[in-house]
C-alpha cells in the first residue's frame, strides 16, 4: 500500500512540474488561434483554429522588419563574442602570467554587473559615435554580457584539455595562433554551439539597452515591438495578436534548446558550479 | 672577455650548448607571454569600452548637473545629486537629493523584498524539481526537457503571457482559482496594489525555477551513489539521508545558484518594466533609474540612482561571498 501511494504521490509532483512549466506556453498557442470575441471566453482546450492573428501581426508592416533586426543583432552579437572570446580563453587557460587569477575574477564581475548601471555611459558614448538609432549601437552594448561569460564557459572547457595535444605543435614550432586555429578549434565544437546557443538567447531577449538606444519602429528589435504592440486605445489590448507575436518569437528558441537540451545543461552549469 | 676555465678548449660549441638551451626555452615562454596579451588585448579593450568607462561615466555624470539634452555641457555640482541640505535663512531648512527621497528608498525596498521572496521561493522548488529530475522515471528526459521551456521564454513574453493570464476580466488564473474555491470574486493581479508584487513574483519564479533546479541538479548529480548504498544498508530514514548527507554535500552548488539568482533579480528591469507599468508597489531601483534618466529628464539625478545601485549590488555580493565563504576565484584559474 504504502508503495502505491508513494508511486502516485511522485508522478503527481511530476504531473504538476510539467504542466506547470508548459501550461502557460499552451496558453499563448491557444488564445493566438482565436479570433474575434472568441477570445474573451475562456477556454482550457483547443476550440477554434483561425490564423488571423498571425495574418495581423505578420502583415502589419514592421514586425517582420523586428524580428529581421533581431537576428541581425543576434548572430553578429555571438560571431564576434566567440571569436574575442576563443583567442582570450585560450591565453587564460593555457598560458601562465602573472595576474592571470584577478583577470578571471573582473571577468566574472562585469558578469554580474546591472546593466542599468553603465546605461547613462553607454548612452553618452552610443550618442557620440552616431550609432543612436542603429543595430550597432545594440551590437556594441550587448558585449557587455556575452562576452564575460563566454570567456568564462570557453576557458574553464579549454583548461581540462590535456597538455599533449599542445606539445606536439610546440614542438613543431607552430604560431599560438595557428595552435587555436588548427589545434584548439576542431576539438571546441561542443562548446562553441553551447555558449554561442546561450549567447543568442541572450542577446535575443535583451530589453533594457534594445528600449533605450533604439527609438525608431523599424529598427527596433522583437522584446521591444511585442512590448509596445497596441490597439487603438488604452483600453484595448490586442491580446490575441500580441500572443501570435510571441509564439511566433519564442517556438524558434524551444526548438532549438530541446535539440540542443543535454549542451544546454551542461554549458549552464559549468558557468555555475564548481566541477 | 669570456671566462675560460683551464684544460678545457674554447670551442664554439661548448658555449653554444651551455647558453642556447635556457634562452630557447625562455625564448618560447616570452612568446607566448607575448602572444597571451596579443589575444587578450581586443577582448580587454572592449570590455573597457563597454563596462569600465560607461561605469566611470555614469558615476560622473552622478556629480553634476547633466541633462539628457545636454550632456556635453554638464558642470560638477558635488554631491547634490545625492545629499543637499537648503538652508531657508529663517533658521529652517530642508534635506533633498536621492538619499532623502522616499521614492528611492521605496524602489530600493521593492527590490530587495523581491529578490529575498522569489529567490527563497525559486529555491526551495529548484531543490523539489532537481530531486525528482534525479529519481530515475519512465520520461525523466521529456520531463526535463520541459522544465528547460520556462527558461528558454524571452522575459518580455512571458510578461505578456502572464499579463493576459492574470486579466482581471478574461484571464484564466482567476478562473481556475474561482472554480477550485481559493478567492470568491476576480483578482485584479497586475494592478491591485496588494497583489501587484506578487504577480512579479509569480512570473519570476515560473521563469526562473528551472534555471535553480538545473544548477542544483547538477551537484546532486555529483554526490557519489554509494553514500546512498551505504545509508540505504544502515537503514536510515531516506528523509533523515536528505538532511544529513545529501544537503550538505550539495550545499556549494545552491550558495552558487542563490548568488546568481540573486544578482539577477536584484537589477530586475524587464519583466516590471511591462508587467506592471507605473505601479509605485513594484517599482524596483533599475525601473527607478530609467525613469530619471530618460523619461523625467533628470539624467544626472537617475545617474546617481544608477551610482547607488551599482553600490548596493556590490556591497551585497562582497557581504554574500563573505559569509557563505564562496571560493569564486578557484574555479577560473
Amino acid at each position: 500500500m504504502p508503495y502505491v501511494v508513494k508511486r502516485t504521490g511522485f508522478y503527481a509532483l511530476v504531473a504538476f512540474i510539467v504542466l506547470f512549466s508548459i501550461f502557460p506556453f499552451y496558453y499563448a498557442i491557444l488564445t493566438s488561434l482565436k479570433s474575434g470575441t472568441a477570445l474573451f471566453q475562456i477556454n482550457y482546450l483547443p476550440v477554434d483554429f483561425s490564423l488571423g492573428n498571425y495574418e495581423g501581426v505578420l502583415s502589419n508592416g514592421v514586425f517582420p522588419l523586428n524580428i529581421l533586426n533581431s537576428v541581425i543583432v543576434a548572430v553578429t552579437v555571438v560571431a564576434i563574442s566567440l571569436f574575442l572570446a576563443v583567442t582570450a580563453a585560450y591565453a587564460l587557460s593555457r598560458i601562465n602570467f602573472v595576474g592571470r587569477g584577478l583577470l578571471l575574477l573582473t571577468i566574472l564581475a562585469v558578469s554580474m554587473f546591472p546593466q542599468i548601471a553603465v546605461l547613462a555611459g553607454l548612452f553618452e558614448m552610443v550618442r557620440w559615435a552616431g550609432l543612436y538609432n542603429t543595430l550597432f549601437s545594440l551590437v556594441f552594448a550587448y558585449m557587455i554580457f556575452t562576452l564575460p561569460f563566454t570567456v568564462w564557459v570557453l576557458t574553464t572547457f579549454m583548461r581540462d584539455l590535456p597538455v599533449e595535444i599542445e606539445e606536439a605543435a610546440i614542438v613543431d614550432g607552430a604560431s599560438p595562433f595557428t595552435i587555436v586555429m588548427r589545434v584548439f578549434l576542431p576539438l571546441m565544437w561542443p562548446a562553441l554551439v553551447t555558449t554561442g546557443l546561450l549567447a543568442f538567447i541572450a542577446a535575443w531577449n535583451e530589453f533594457l539597452f534594445a528600449l533605450t538606444f533604439v527609438s525608431n519602429n523599424s529598427t527596433r528589435t522583437v522584446p521591444v515591438a511585442i512590448a509596445l504592440l497596441s490597439g487603438a486605445s488604452e483600453q484595448e489590448i490586442p491580446w490575441g495578436t500580441i500572443m501570435a507575436a510571441s509564439v511566433i518569437v519564442t517556438v524558434p528558441l524551444i526548438v532549438l534548446v530541446l535539440i540542443f537540451q543535454r549542451k544546454i545543461i551542461s554549458g549552464l552549469t559549468a558557468g555555475g558550479v564548481k566541477g | 672577455m669570456a671566462e675560460v676555465e683551464a684544460g678545457v678548449p674554447p670551442t664554439e660549441t661548448a658555449f653554444r650548448v651551455k647558453r642556447d638551451e635556457p634562452r630557447m626555452r625562455s625564448d618560447l615562454s616570452r612568446q607566448r607571454l607575448r602572444s597571451a596579451w596579443i589575444f587578450l588585448a581586443p577582448m580587454l579593450l572592449v570590455l573597457a569600452l563597454v563596462a569600465g568607462w560607461p561605469l566611470l561615466k555614469t558615476i560622473w555624470f552622478s556629480l553634476t548637473d547633466a541633462s539628457l539634452s545636454d550632456l556635453a555641457g554638464a558642470k560638477f555640482v558635488g554631491l547634490r545629486n545625492y545629499y543637499e541640505y537648503v538652508d531657508y535663512g529663517d533658521g529652517t531648512g530642508e534635506y533633498f537629493g536621492l538619499l532623502f527621497d522616499p521614492a528611492w528608498w521605496n524602489a530600493v525596498w521593492n527590490t530587495v523584498s523581491y529578490t529575498a521572496i522569489s529567490v527563497s521561493i525559486e529555491t526551495g522548488l529548484g531543490l523539489v524539481f532537481a530531486l525528482v529530475l534525479n529519481a530515475e522515471f519512465k520520461g525523466r528526459a521529456m520531463v526535463r526537457a520541459a522544465v528547460l521551456i520556462p527558461w528558454a521564454i524571452p522575459t518580455i513574453v512571458s510578461a505578456k503571457m502572464w499579463a493576459w493570464m492574470m486579466n482581471d476580466q478574461f484571464g484564466i488564473l482567476n478562473d481556475m482559482l474561482m472554480h477550485v474555491g481559493l478567492i470568491s470574486s476576480p483578482v485584479a493581479w497586475t494592478a491591485n496594489p496588494e497583489t501587484a508584487m506578487w504577480a512579479v513574483i509569480i512570473v519570476d519564479v515560473w521563469k526562473t525555477t528551472p534555471f535553480m533546479a538545473l544548477l542544483i541538479l547538477a551537484g546532486l548529480q555529483m554526490v557519489p551513489g554509494d553514500v546512498y548504498e551505504a545509508a540505504k544498508i544502515d537503514g536510515i530514514h531516506p528523509v533523515k539521508v536528505f538532511f544529513k548527507v545529501t544537503l550538505p554535500l550539495i550545499r556549494p552548488a545552491i550558495l552558487v545558484a542563490v548568488i546568481f539568482r540573486a544578482l539577477d533579480a536584484l537589477r530586475v528591469f524587464d519583466l516590471i518594466y511591462v508587467l506592471t507599468p507605473n505601479n509605485t508597489q513594484t517599482k524596483s531601483m533599475s525601473v527607478f533609474a530609467q525613469e530619471n534618466l530618460f523619461q523625467f529628464d533628470k539624467f544626472a539625478y537617475g545617474s546617481a540612482a544608477s551610482t547607488l545601485l551599482f553600490l548596493v549590488i556590490a556591497f551585497i555580493t562582497l557581504f554574500y561571498i563573505k559569509v557563505a565563504r564562496l571560493d569564486l576565484g578557484g574555479r577560473g584559474g
